[in-house]
């Protein structure tokens, strides 16, 4: 039974049976979003591993050539070296709709047409482990930006599940089953009273009845 | 138009500022979060931390997961990779699944 007080009336059961219907139809609903989404969820974060590694691996070796580039010479040249970037990377930022999940797109932009212009030094006071170092820490960047958006498309999803499960197993245990009772518990209720006053009516009848005809008198 | 920066400390990504990404070395906490909430606020759409610093500024990291922009992406420093850029990506797999089941084997 519900938890409320119901007032067992026919507008309440019909105000209650709307509210069931709904909840049905929203239920099953938000059960077809959460299984979509779980099913491009998976999809994605598969991925989004599978990039994660390969970016974390690349970024140990591209430090690994920077560490072996930085002994090959002093530190004052190095920071020279590195002190004017000539590459400038600016982000667009665009949406994509995933049921209902708005997840980011990034698409870059890089200042100079030539994505691999990165070398903002001369190479003459420079030590050859410098390029070699800069040009693996750029071949991993198109991969960095790829889980960059797919990392935070696994994350918004994540939530947004976590919301529509919520709503799913509401609806299922809680709203559905509490409308069925108290549906339940008005039916009962007014056939109850259906039959009392039918009872009550048959007695009054008897007793006009009675009142005409004396029945009883005469046996 | 957004831009992409790097925090860290200085020895983890200086490297990256040859590529065009606008570099932000820290050293202390508050210098770190105090940058991070200027970089996430303005105009920047992906911002890298060391996973060093991002496991000290997991409580501000943690305000900017649910909006599209900034990404925050945790990437390994200089010292190494400490596991907790997957460890992310297995949370996101709970929270959604409910239990790991698609990493838990690896």
């Amino acid at each position: 039974m519900a938890s409320k007080q119901i007032t067992p009336t026919r507008m309440e059961l019909t105000k209650t049976k709307r509210k069931l219907v709904t909840a049905r139809r929203g239920h099953k609903l938000l059960k077809d979003k959460r299984d979509e989404l779980m099913r491009q969820f998976l999809d994605l974060v598969k991925e989004n591993m599978a990039l994660r590694q390969k970016v974390e691996a690349g970024i140990l070796s591209a430090n690994k050539n920077f560490v072996i580039a930085k002994a090959g010479m002093d530190e004052a040249t190095l920071n020279t070296a590195l002190m004017t970037p000539k590459q400038e990377v600016s982000l667009e930022v665009g949406q994509k709709n995933v049921m209902s999940v708005n997840i980011p797109v990034f698409e870059t932009k890089t200042r100079t047409a030539d994505a691999n212009d990165i070398y903002s030094y001369g190479f003459a006071f420079t030590s050859s482990d410098l390029d070699g170092a800069v040009k693996s820490l750029a071949d991993i960047l198109p991969d960095m930006l790829k889980l960059a958006e797919t990392e935070k498309a696994c994350q918004l999803m994540a939530a947004e599940i976590e919301k529509t499960r919520r709503r799913v197993n509401a609806l299922e245990h809680v709203t559905i089953p509490e409308a069925q009772a108290t549906i339940k518990y008005i039916t009962m209720k007014l056939d109850e009273n259906e039959r009392s006053s039918q009872i009550r009516l048959m007695k009054v009848k008897d007793m006009m009845l009675e009142e005409a005809h004396h029945y009883s008198e005469r046996e | 138009m957004y831009r992409i920066a790097v925090l860290g400390d200085y020895d983890s990504i200086y490297g990256f500022a040859t590529l065009g990404l606008d570099t932000f070395p820290v050293s202390t906490r508050e210098e770190a979060a105090e940058k991070l909430g200027r970089l996430a606020s303005g105009k920047y759409g992906v911002i890298y931390v060391t996973e060093k610093w991002a496991a000290e500024l997991k409580h501000e990291i943690g305000r900017y997961q649910e909006q599209i922009t900034p990404a925050i992406i945790q990437i390994p420093g200089i010292a190494g990779n400490t596991g907790a850029g997957v460890a992310g990506v297995k949370k996101s797999v709970e929270i959604a699944v409910g239990s790991d089941i698609v990493f838990s084997q690896q």
